[in-house]
């Protein structure tokens, strides 16, 4: 009996601490619920605003995970108690219960005392736009970008008028002037006050962005309809069209009346055939014998019989087309019904296209110099072996290979990019000077004086680099990764950017023109190799040796080609085909802009690359036709200028 | 006395003889006129050598007389395959449209006929249309004639073009170059009304002649390749053999000398460019019907660069050279790129020749440019002992006429 008691007092006892836990006095966020505890348990879209407000109004600290909770349908309200929690499912039909306020856990119910509830999608969403607000105005600016990104990406009407609210309150500068221009596309988007969107508009017409244009567009979309007599002054009409004036043929406009079904479709010769195929009457189909409808009179006369016996609808002549089309007027009709924002939207529109183009000209401008410094970087070694030297080598190109995959090797032996390029651009230089070498020394200088044979003989010991190449590394293209403080783009406005890597290789193009002009014109070397390629009888006769010069500086122009293809292997892909892809064009560039004449490489490979650009702007879709016209273009260029764009004159042209 | 033709060129008697004795063999031999110990696949294959053979003959004109390194003359070869091409592949596929088409009930007109050929030939590039480039492709008498007018006339144009500006040397070498790039990068193009990189297929088969088995067709085109391929020796052997080939070698080796003399250099340079160019293009047009496909890749510049090292390795500055150089070099090639040649195992590493046939090509090459700059045809003369002089050194170059380092300085 006592135990009895002693047991019934502890049950109590708990039982009054619980109830004393639950009295305690309610938390702030949870005296706000208690306030609105009807609509958020009759939990209606068309009701719950105020709730939602009373929460955000209260500004709590602890009303945005609690917004959270509500959200994500955690929120649970505990009948005897009538106070909300967020529960979690402890074991069997125990729930856990966590305070909306402090989010320490009070007590473990069991379900049947628990109503768990469930906001439908429209009040998500409601309370999605009310967290935004919450992010928007978070005291974390990251936060805040992070919120701005999201209504970026998903841009609502909903979202607006958080949007606007929280703009007085930013204090960060640069986040102020995005959350203005955001408000200032989503009021032209959603807003139904007409000269705020104006206004809008006109403060949005220089901006360059996509989202801009994105925003406008709508705003000037508009489809040709077609009225009966009189076009309704209510509409927001574009322009009248006329049948049969600009681009608007009769065709089109019949067609347009056609798919409005206020005329009769027009009979294709295709119909023509099916029709005829199933009327054919023993050997006949309209009273025209079948051998006869090989021909497009036989079969028009066929079909008019059947269509005057009522077996088919008759043909739809040109005369039918003009009467149809004269009781009908045309208009392009704008989507958005006010006239004045349209008109606002289309100058707004006229006035960016004007600056895209600008813009686009001046990326077109980059994009060129970029490709001509790669063009620069390709020919650069055969403007000392082909240009300086006089010696054709076919092999240049597998040397630029050679580069690229040492590069590649160096990659895989270190892993950590930037120092792989910093080893590899000197190896590439050994290991395809020490390649130049062997060449002249094995092959080359026994055909000096006979540039065809030269020709042909490097050109097979390309062929044979080549298939080695192939050999080694397989016929897949190999990455060469470039380091990460290349990755990315400059971007200047969102039409005009510049890869990190075309700067780096343009920088790189300026380097080697440096390196070059300072080897030829101001050391021992390039003197000796100006004289041996003057006079080579001379220069022996002045005690410069003549085959130690040809080597080295074959080994010099050979070296600089194995560096160009780290660089051009860092944004193309490494293959055995890689250098030949350059040939042609690298010697294109070194006659174009004048044998023997570093500044004629680099006149010729600024042409080269602004004309296939120009071309490639013309016909965006197409870059094989680009290099073929450049091709023709200089094969008629040479014509005009045999000697290149600067051509050397005098004793140094060697002739 | 004027000694006849033959007797002044033994080795055109020689070289025919040996043709018509080939031509009989393999006829003889043949799987679809005689014993079948040589299979059809094999017929082709040695009648578009025969192809191959002729362009080295017009290649050996144009460099090994004339001294034009030409890298461009396999674009006049495809440019002729592909005029051909489009006959067979028109009249092809317009038998297979109108037998299609007859089975309908209501007899196709003329117009549904063309547009359902272009259907089917340009489906592939996603066009229906039939450009303006296929407007006779319909008839087979000016096709032919475009084998040899268009190779002749783009040959014709940029012959003009360069020589009259006075481009020699490796300069034209280059120049020749990029215009079977540009052709070739054209002919890429689906819009280039020549189905882009798919070219044109299926052009073994003769419109009109599906009853005849392909081992028939195969022996006709041998004939045809090996007929063409005599007319044209005759022909390069006639031309080299009288003034206008002293001329040529005059230009070859001394230029500015032959244009001293009164002689009109640009003129015969741009002639023989032309006529090589019209014979390239008809041995392209026997060439492709065996192959059955072109493509653009066929133009590509290492096609034509090939066809120079056939001619050197066979011995330029002969016809006989230029022949036996395409034929050997081709013929090795295909048998060491078929992966009939056992691999070479050494052990460490096993020598597949699929991969390393080209390294030993290419080294050959150089071997052949460096140390036998006659070639395989450089044998006969030792054969005959017909040896050239010891003239002290080596060649000066082009420029320098034919003297030599040793000649020059005394």
């Amino acid at each position: 009996m006592r135990t009895y008691v002693l047991a019934a007092l502890m049950f109590l006892g708990s039982a009054v601490m619980t109830l004393a836990q639950t009295d305690s006095p309610v938390g702030p966020i949870q005296t706000v619920l208690q306030n609105h505890k009807e609509t958020i348990l009759k939990s209606s879209r068309k009701t719950i605003g105020p709730a939602i407000d009373a929460v955000v109004a209260s500004k709590l600290p602890q009303a945005r995970s609690m917004l959270n909770v509500w959200q994500s349908k955690n929120m649970w309200h505990h009948k005897p108690s009538g106070l909300f929690y967020q529960a979690q499912k402890a074991e069997g039909k125990i729930y856990r219960l966590l305070d909306l306020d402090t989010g320490d856990i009070v007590d473990e119910v069991d379900k049947s005392d628990l109503k768990q509830i469930k906001p439908n999608s429209g009040i998500r969403a409601l309370i999605a736009t009310a967290l935004v607000r919450f992010q928007l105005e978070d005291p974390d600016p990251l936060i805040r970008a992070k919120g701005l990104t999201g209504i970026e990406r998903a841009p609502d009407a909903s979202l607006l008028k958080p949007l606007l609210a929280s703009i007085d309150s930013e204090t960060d500068p640069e986040l102020k002037a995005r959350k203005s221009r955001l408000a200032k596309l989503l009021t032209i988007s959603f807003s139904d006050d007409g000269p705020a969107r104006i206004a809008a508009i006109e403060a949005l017409s220089g901006d360059l962005g996509l989202d801009v244009r994105g925003a406008l567009n709508p705003l000037v979309s508009k489809v040709t309809k077609a009225f009966e007599g009189e076009i309704p002054s209510s509409l927001n009409v574009a322009q009248t069209r006329i049948p049969g004036r600009d681009e608007f043929t009769k065709a089109i406009a019949y067609q347009l009346l056609v798919d409005a079904g206020k005329a009769p479709a027009q009979i294709t010769g295709d119909q023509i055939r099916v029709a005829l195929g199933e009327h054919i009457d023993g050997g006949l189909v309209g009273g025209v014998p079948i051998v006869q409808l090989g021909d497009e009179d036989a079969r028009i006369r066929a079909y008019s019989a059947l269509a005057t016996a009522g077996k088919v609808p008759p043909l739809v002549s040109d005369a039918d087309i003009e009467s149809t089309l004269s009781s009908f007027s045309f208009a392009d009709i704008y989507a958005e019904p006010s006239p004045d924002v349209s008109k606002a939207a289309e100058a707004a529109l006229s006035s960016i296209s004007t600056r895209v183009s600008l813009s686009q000209t001046a990326d077109l401008t980059l994009d060129a110099l970029s490709l001509a410094s790669i063009y620069f970087l390709a020919a650069i070694g055969l403007a000392i072996t082909f240009g300086v030297m006089g010696v054709i080598n076919m092999a240049h190109g597998e040397f630029i290979m050679m580069g690229a995959y040492t590069g590649y090797v160096v990659q895989q032996l270190i892993p950590n990019h930037t120092v792989s390029i910093i080893v590899a651009v000197p190896l590439a230089f050994a290991v395809t000077f020490a390649a130049g070498v062997a060449l002249e020394r094995l092959v080359i200088r026994w055909l000096y004086n006979r540039p065809l044979e030269t020709l042909l003989a490097t050109f097979g010991v390309s062929i044979a680099l080549q298939q080695l190449a192939k050999n080694i590394f397989g016929t897949q293209a190999r990455p060469l990764t470039a380091p990460e403080w290349l990755d990315g783009a400059l971007v200047l406005n969102p039409v005009i950017s510049i890869s990190y890597i075309r700067i780096a290789i343009f920088v790189l193009a300026l380097i080697f023109l440096g390196v070059f002009l300072y080897i030829m014109k101001r050391t021992r070397l390039g003197l000796e190799t100006r004289a041996v390629t003057q006079n080579p009888q001379m220069a022996g006769a002045m005690g410069i040796n003549p085959g130690r010069v040809n080597m080295l500086t074959f080994g010099l122009g050979s070296g600089i080609a194995g560096v160009a293809g780290v660089a051009i292997g860092l944004f193309a892909k490494v293959t055995s085909e890689l250098g030949s892809d350059y040939i042609v064009q690298s010697f294109m560039t070194v006659v174009v802009g004048g044998v023997g004449n570093i500044w004629g490489t680099l006149a010729g490979a600024t042409m080269i690359g602004f004309f296939q650009k120009g071309v490639e702007w013309m016909n965006p879709s197409n870059t094989l036709a680009a290099q073929t016209y450049m091709i023709i273009f200089i094969i008629i260029f040479i014509q005009f200028r045999p000697r290149g764009i600067i051509a050397l004159k005098g004793r140094a042209a060697g002739d | 006395m004027q000694k006849s033709f033959v007797m002044r060129n033994p080795s055109t008697l020689v070289f025919l003889g040996a043709l018509a004795m080939f031509t009989i063999l393999v006829t003889v031999l043949a799987e679809g006129s005689g014993a079948g110990l040589i299979s059809t696949s094999f017929v082709k294959t040695l009648g578009k050598t025969l192809c191959l053979a002729l362009i080295a003959v017009a290649m050996d004109l144009v460099w090994g007389y004339t001294g034009i390194l030409s890298l461009g003359h396999f674009a006049f070869f495809g440019l002729g395959g592909y005029m051909i091409g489009m006959w067979l592949m028109y009249e092809r596929t317009r038998g297979i449209v109108e037998a299609s088409l007859a089975e309908a009930k209501i007899p196709p007109t003329a117009q549904e006929v063309t547009d359902a050929i272009g259907n089917q030939i340009f489906g592939v590039v996603g066009s229906s249309e039939f450009p303006i480039i296929w407007s006779v492709a319909d008839s087979l008498a000016l096709q032919l004639a475009l084998v040899v007018l268009v190779p002749g006339a783009l040959a014709a144009a940029f012959g003009w073009l360069a020589f009259r500006s006075r481009v020699t040397g490796v300069y034209l070498s280059i120049l020749t170059q990029a215009m079977t790039l540009a052709l070739a990068l054209y002919l890429f193009q689906n819009d280039s009304g020549l189905r882009g990189n798919n070219g044109l297929s299926g052009l073994q088969n003769l419109p009109g002649l599906d009853h005849v088995a392909q081992s028939t067709v195969s022996i006709w085109f041998f004939w045809a390749s090996a007929f063409a391929l005599a007319l044209g020796y005759l022909f390069a052997a006639w031309m080299v053999s009288g003034k206008f080939g002293s001329v040529i070698r005059g230009i070859r080796d001394n230029e500015a000398r032959v244009r001293f003399l009164g002689y009109p250099v640009e003129t015969y340079k741009l002639f023989l460019f032309t006529v090589t160019a019209m014979i390239a293009g008809i041995a392209g047009a026997l060439y492709y019907p065996q192959a059955g496909i072109i493509n653009p890749a066929e133009v590509a510049p290492i096609a034509s660069i090939y066809l120079a090292v056939w001619v050197a390795i066979g011995g330029r500055g002969r016809l006989y050279g230029a022949v036996i150089g395409a034929a050997f070099v081709s013929l090795v090639s295909s048998w060491f790129t078929g992966g009939q040649v056992p691999d070479v195992n050494l052990g460490f590493y096993t020598v597949k020749w699929v991969d390393w046939w080209l390294i030993v090509l290419g080294l050959s090459f150089v071997a052949v440019t460096l140390f036998a700059p006659k070639g395989i045809g450089g044998l006969f003369d030792l054969w005959s002992e017909h040896r050239s002089p010891n003239r002290h050194g080596a060649d000066l170059g082009p420029s320098a006429g034919s003297l030599q380092e040793k000649e020059a300085v005394e």
